[in-house]
């Protein structure tokens, strides 16, 4: 697994750096800190990009290569941000043998983004999922937060994306 | 110690109880080979190549890790080791650059002796998909090749767990792990200190150090140019290492001529401005404890430790001493001083040194090196041991054939002082020995500083010259030297005078000395043996002072003046400023 | 609370309370419950609106303080929720929609008749009401990790303490010593519920023999296995006997500290433990001294980041302890060098759940199920092509056949069985031929696959068994973690040949090679995880050889999965009817209005809309 790095401009805000700073205080004496602290500097940014891993280094005196090793190590730690519209497909056994993967190339197909991919306005990302766990709906696939499963064939996909579409227009 | 029994193919052995099975086997003189082990910083397991079988496990068995319990029966050398062994040896070259004949490490490359050992018959058998890299060679010391890495972790184990820098580590995850730095970004790009250590603890061609022979051989051939070189102290009890030498082998005799069959104009000795560092440093120490100076005083002839302090520990800068290290003195000196002694234009002085260490590349380059003015380098190539042996290869010079020559004299031979440079806690008792008789007024009894040699990482003495009582602490390797300048900071020691050296055990294990297969290196202490050897050299020398140097007297009588004066400022001292730690650009 | 009194009282002011859902229809004196799902599955489904219309509706029916609505864990149905279960008189909805509320509420729970419409389709026999306990998914289950889910509301401790929570814990301080305890762990026979099986009693002991002046208790719930959700269910459902094993375990162990690894991915569990904990602490049932016995213990939440291998003990630790999670060798093993080099128990979720039951039955309850070496339960996250999609709790030795064509239904739309993986990218594929096999640690071993943590994926016919080894490889590929040479570069050499194969570039000897290379990278490699990698491949290959040689040889694919093995062709039976032409998304069909139409290869994406769409049996795949 090789991480998608960043192309987006970094807008961090002041209000945000102080978060991340008192996230840093709260945690970095407890043991083995690092990771909650990059769980919720991700929480906080949407993302871990240079200039934040940089904050945690100089907060915690954990070298940035450490971290960063840290960072790639894991797919919840993402270097790109998601997309305003960010669509998620469950890649788990159950959704697969039920046709995921036609959903994640319909999607793909609609929204002009590759699987773990950010499209370059931001609107949009695509991400193929690890099981999440709602093998009972198989096939399954999220749009932000929202799960929408039992997904009979892939062009039912089209006008529940469209939905999302139109809104954010 | 305790001991159990174990078998060991069949045969009954006793060994320490605590023992791995990789140790066991050894002791019983069957070798098992090794890839990512390096005793006590990297026993990770991961290359799987030291497979063993052991009665009734479920799975074969890494050897280097595995510790032995009473009654174990092992077997080293079934099918199904060698099966094994040599499976994972053909996965790695599956995703390997296999362009031995133009490796760096042709010859020295330990996949490829294992390759040969194993029996790998086709290096091509898993061929697919290849992990591809950019060659990284825009660093003034390290080239990294990673399409050539194996991801045995030496590097990293040598840069987190040695120096405890942490410039490089795993990236990603699978097969797509890399070694690099954060982002990916190149060592140039991050704060690396370019002691090299990566590069002595790598088995292949991924690191190697940043070739500088090229030009030296374009100066050579050039008539117009006076091509003068100087060897640092360690290179004697190191480069016989590369003509299959022992160990700490001392060769200074062979080294100076084959410098002088190279061709150089004149063949030098660094010694002498070892000699210079010690007048001017012991110097500095006596103005700053008697004017109120910055103390510590710090030495700062290591260029990875002056970088790392620059990166890492800003608020120690000040306590630096302002010498240049001896390399770039020689330089200095040698365009300014003698230049005008042999009637030479600096501009067309080409200034070789021969150096143990990947940093001093680094620090030739750096600004405020310029003795003689114009943009004029003190140093215009700075070579490691490694590279001066393949010069020594390329021109067909037999150097086990070579008799005994001297280094040519500017004046004199350097001294006793000067050798000991070479080694951790030598430059402190180098000046030690220097700062004591100028404070007394009259030779010492006993010049052997003994409580500042030897392996430990810290050193820490209390001598008293004269009426003066000075604190002296030596350290070597940055993990260490972190541990000291913590103390320092948090005033749990109190201290006048520091060494320290960025490589563990000072120059005679620096990033640039000879390649030592890990079966050696886990086996033999370099260190030791390479400083053993310098230090029976110093106690063999009539002349162990640096002040007592004819050389020195005249430099300083024709030239300098006294130490700290302000031609030695204008020649022999620079500045350092601090680096930040992030530096990382998108 | 301070002690064993404090908690006995209020087991005894809840009892009546769970009584009644728990058959005891005396208890209930009037009192209606309604339970519905708040699981990840009806949660999914869209539980919470159904709810938020229940609690309207009694409120407007005037019933909100006759009829208590009570969301829990996991009944096990999870394809078919959101769930409602009424007590005491059992009936159990199926797919409830907020719209269907209202008539559940008027016409049964005030009218006494159940609408039969929504009732659980296997609860209706001869058209009469059974109870839900009667239907063939449930009656063969036995339930003892999940025996307080979809019966208890998670976020309520008394409820958990009227099912006898923390009765065990409470007669461990005050009655049993560590020792005995560990000797009650051993001597139930329980064996790790989280993949490789290795003995609780003896992985406690070990660490209670070690002298240090700190030891942690760990519970794994990096419950990783693509289609396993037993943890989550548990840890959603039931978090409290999580909670109260784990200081069982810190008593049995002299330990004081523990830590609860859990995926990210499963926010209500991570929300639920959470709440559990400070339940438990403001009881004081953990925190110090705990029931005034001088004995300490608390728990803290760590989430995971994604990375199937943290579900290796040694990657766990690594990853709590801040770093990249790559398994180390082992010895030394956590009992003896553990979280932050102490010495350290690790169980899975499931493992823990089973621990009280242990404590309060006595070991020889729990021994006498099940097998020879394998006892007690074990539950499973049933999926695929099977009816009964969910979470089932069976008797070790329970055979495979039970689980598919009893509790799981059989396999839908009358296609026929034909493997069922176990294990996950660790495990195996079962044939059908194997079907009969009793489920239990060994067996599965001896037959190619493993326990893992539970999941079991049902296989119909239509699967193509080299792309369910490729799926998993390529799983284990994407989550290996990178550190040792076979798990790194071998399974991608063996990924790569099974892409070949199944492109319809095979050649002679991939399958020599892939054993080869599966067999090395089960032999040499560091953790668990490259250990098994090769199982899906090897399993297969060993059941399903045919099916590999035909990919190979007449690159074929009878499952009709591997795209590059097929084609859809329009045979003579076409009668032009246009349909098909319409139906393709790429316009790769050409034809005219009642003439025979054409497949242009070069544009088919090989999708399979025309094939489903023709009326006429005129496409075929082959």
């Amino acid at each position: 697994m090789k991480k998608t790095k960043t192309t987006v401009a970094f807008t961090g805000t002041d209000e945000q750096r102080k978060k991340l700073e008192a996230i840093i205080t709260e945690f970095k004496d407890a043991p083995g800190a690092i990771m909650p602290i990059l769980q919720k500097a991700q929480d906080v940014y949407g993302y871990l990009p240079i200039e934040v891993q940089q904050i945690i280094s100089d907060g915690t005196g954990i070298s940035m290569s450490e971290i960063y090793g840290i960072v790639s190590f894991y797919s919840q730690f993402i270097l790109q941000p998601k997309g305003e519209i960010a669509v998620s497909v469950c890649m788990g056994t159950a959704c697969y043998v039920k046709g995921a993967g036609d959903i994640l190339d319909r999607i793909s197909a609609i929204i002009g983004v590759k699987a773990g991919e950010t499209s370059d306005d931001g609107k949009y990302s695509l991400d193929a999922t690890r099981c999440i766990g709602a093998c009972g709906l198989a096939p399954v696939f999220l749009v932000n937060e929202d799960v929408h499963g039992r997904i009979e064939k892939a062009e039912d996909v089209d006008d529940i994306l469209k939905k999302y579409m139109d809104t954010k227009v | 110690m305790d001991k159990i029994k174990i078998k060991i193919n069949n045969h009954e052995y006793e060994a320490a109880k605590n023992a791995t099975i990789l140790e066991a086997c050894r002791e019983a003189a069957i070798d098992i080979p090794t890839l990512c082990y390096m005793s006590e910083i990297n026993a990770i397991g991961s290359c799987r190549i030291c497979m063993v079988e052991v009665k009734g496990a479920r799975t074969l068995i890494a050897a280097c890790v595995h510790p032995i319990s009473e009654g174990m029966e092992i077997f080293t050398n079934t099918p199904a080791v060698h099966e094994s062994r040599k499976a994972n040896l053909e996965l790695l070259l599956s995703d390997h650059k296999k362009d031995c004949l133009s490796c760096i490490r042709n010859q020295t490359c330990e996949l490829q002796k294992m390759s040969a050992e194993l029996g790998v018959d086709d290096e091509n058998r898993f061929a697919g998909k290849m992990n591809e890299f950019p060659l990284e060679d825009n660093h003034s010391s390290i080239v990294r090749d990673n399409n050539k890495c194996i991801r045995c972790r030496r590097c990293v184990a040598a840069c987190s767990e040695l120096q405890d820098i942490s410039a490089i580590g795993a990236n990603n995850r699978g097969f797509d792990t890399s070694i690099g730095c954060a982002f990916d970004a190149e060592l140039k790009d991050v704060p690396c200190i370019s002691c090299g250590q990566c590069i002595v603890a790598c088995p292949v061609g991924a690191l190697f150090e940043k070739d500088d022979t090229k030009a030296v051989w374009q100066a050579l051939a050039d008539p117009s140019k006076h091509v003068a070189v100087c060897a640092a102290p360690s290179i004697r009890v190191t480069l016989g290492e590369c003509f299959g030498g022992e160990p700490g082998e001392f060769v200074e005799g062979k080294l100076a001529a084959a410098l002088k069959r190279l061709g150089f104009d004149g063949v030098y000795d660094m010694d002498f401005t070892a000699d210079l560092t010690v007048m001017e440093e012991a110097n500095e120490l006596i103005e700053r404890i008697k004017g109120g100076g910055k103390l510590p005083l710090i030495t700062s002839c290591s260029p990875g430790w002056v970088k790392y302090c620059e990166h890492y520990f800003p608020e120690f800068i000040e306590n630096l001493s302002s010498c240049k290290s001896p390399q770039q003195m020689f330089g200095a000196i040698y365009k300014t001083h003698f230049a005008k002694k042999l009637g030479l234009d600096p501009k067309d002085i080409f200034f070789v040194s021969v150096i143990p260490c990947t940093a001093k590349k680094f620090e030739a380059t750096r600004p405020g090196q310029s003795a003689a003015g114009e943009g004029i380098r003190d140093v215009d190539a700075a070579i490691t041991t490694r590279e001066l042996a393949r010069m020594i290869s390329k021109a067909g010079i037999s150097f086990n054939k070579l008799p005994d020559e001297k280094f040519d004299s500017l004046i004199e031979t350097g001294t006793g002082a000067g050798v000991i440079f070479g080694t951790s806690g030598g430059v402190m008792e180098a000046a030690l020995r220097t700062a004591a008789e100028t404070i007394i007024g009259k030779p010492l009894e006993k010049i052997d500083f003994d409580e500042i040699r030897g392996l430990e990482g810290i050193k820490k003495a209390t001598y008293k010259l004269g009426d003066l009582t000075v604190n002296v602490a030596v350290a070597s390797g940055t993990a260490s030297a972190k541990k000291l300048l913590n103390s320092i900071k948090n005033g749990e020691i109190d201290v006048h005078f520091v060494e320290i050296m960025a490589c563990p055990g000072g120059c005679v294990n620096g990033g640039g000395q000879p390649f030592q297969s890990i079966s050696v290196r886990n086996s033999v202490n370099l260190w030791y043996k390479r400083a053993n050897s310098l230090y029976a050299d110093d106690k063999g020398k009539e002349l162990r002072k640096s002040h007592e140097s004819p050389l020195i007297k005249a430099v300083y009588d024709e030239f300098l003046g006294k130490p700290g004066s302000e031609t030695a400022h204008q020649v022999l001292h620079t500045h350092h400023a601090p680096r930040g730690k992030q530096i990382i650009k998108r | 609370m301070k002690n064993i009194n404090e908690l006995t009282a209020i087991r005894d002011e809840m009892k009546n309370l769970i009584n009644i859902r728990t058959g005891d229809a005396d208890a209930a004196n009037g009192e209606q419950h309604v339970l519905i799902c708040g699981g990840t599955g009806c949660h999914s489904s869209g539980c919470n609106a159904v709810l938020a219309k229940l609690e309207e509706s009694l409120k407007a029916h005037g019933l909100e303080d006759k009829i208590k609505t009570i969301v829990t864990g996991c009944h096990g149905l999870c394809a078919l929720g959101p769930l409602i279960i009424t007590h005491p008189d059992e009936v159990f909805y199926e797919l409830v929609e907020p719209d269907d509320i209202e008539e559940i509420v008027t016409e049964h729970l005030i009218g006494g008749r159940p609408v039969l419409r929504k009732v659980y389709h296997e609860a209706i026999v001869d058209e009469k009401l059974i109870s839900f306990h009667d239907t063939d998914f449930f009656k063969y289950q036995h339930k003892i990790s999940l025996r307080n889910c979809g019966i208890i509301d998670p976020e309520c401790i008394e409820e958990y303490i009227a099912r006898d929570g923390y009765m065990a814990l409470a007669n461990t301080l005050v009655t049993l010593s560590p020792n005995d305890i560990i000797e009650k762990v051993n001597a139930s026979g329980i064996r790790g519920r989280g993949g490789g099986g290795f003995g609780t009693g003896k992985k406690w002991a070990y660490a209670a023999a070690m002298e240090s002046d700190k030891k942690y208790v760990v519970c794994n719930a990096d419950e990783g296995d693509p289609g396993a959700f037993m943890d989550r269910s548990i840890l959603e459902g039931d978090p409290h006997s999580v909670i109260e094993a784990m200081a069982i375990a810190g008593y049995a162990i002299n330990a004081d500290e523990g830590y609860v690894y859990v995926r990210a991915e499963y926010p209500i569990a991570v929300n639920r433990f959470e709440i559990a904990l400070k339940q438990a602490r403001e009881f004081g049932l953990l925190g110090t001294d705990i029931f005034g016995t001088g004995f300490n213990f608390d728990i803290h939440i760590r989430l995971g980041a994604g990375a199937f291998v943290c579900g290796e003990e040694t990657a766990l630790l690594k990853s709590i302890e801040g770093h990249r999670g790559e398994p180390r060798p082992r010895p030394p093993f956590p009992a003896v060098k553990g979280l932050f080099g102490k010495p350290t128990i690790l169980n899975n979720v499931e493992t823990f759940a089973c621990i009280p039951p242990i404590i309060l039955n006595g070991p020889e309850w729990f021994n006498n199920m099940g097998t020879e070496n394998s006892k007690g339960t074990k539950v499973f996250a049933l999926g695929g092509n099977i009816k009964n999609i969910g979470l089932v709790e069976v008797p070790m030795g329970t055979t495979l056949r039970t689980v598919v064509e009893k509790i799981g239904g059989g396999i839908p739309n009358g296609k026929t069985f034909k493997a069922a993986q176990t294990g996950g990218p660790s495990g195996g594929c079962i044939p059908a031929s194997l079907i009969d096999t009793p489920i239990d640690f060994d067996n599965l071993v001896e037959i190619g696959s493993m326990m893992g943590s539970g999941g079991m994926i049902v296989m119909d016919e239509d699967t193509c068994m080299v792309d369910i080894a490729r799926y998993y490889l390529d799983f284990t590929v994407e989550e290996t973690c990178g550190k040792c040479t076979p798990c790194r570069i071998g399974t991608q050499r063996m990924l790569e040949i099974l892409d070949k194969i199944t492109e319809g570039r095979g050649e002679p000897g991939d399958l020599e090679k892939l054993d080869e290379l599966g067999e090395h990278i089960k032999s040499s490699s560091l953790c668990g995880l490259g250990q098994t990698a090769p199982n899906p491949i090897l399993s297969t290959i060993k059941y399903f050889r045919s099916e590999y040689e035909a990919h190979i040889n007449e690159r074929k694919c009878e499952a009709g999965v591997c795209k590059a093995l097929f084609q859809f062709i329009i045979n003579e039976k076409c009668i032009g009817c246009t349909i098909c032409k319409r139906a393709c998304p790429t316009d790769a069909i050409e034809g005219e209005v009642k003439k025979p139409h054409l497949i242009i290869q070069d544009k088919c994406v090989k999708c399979g809309i025309c094939y489903d769409k023709c009326k006429f049996n005129a496409i075929d795949r082959r």
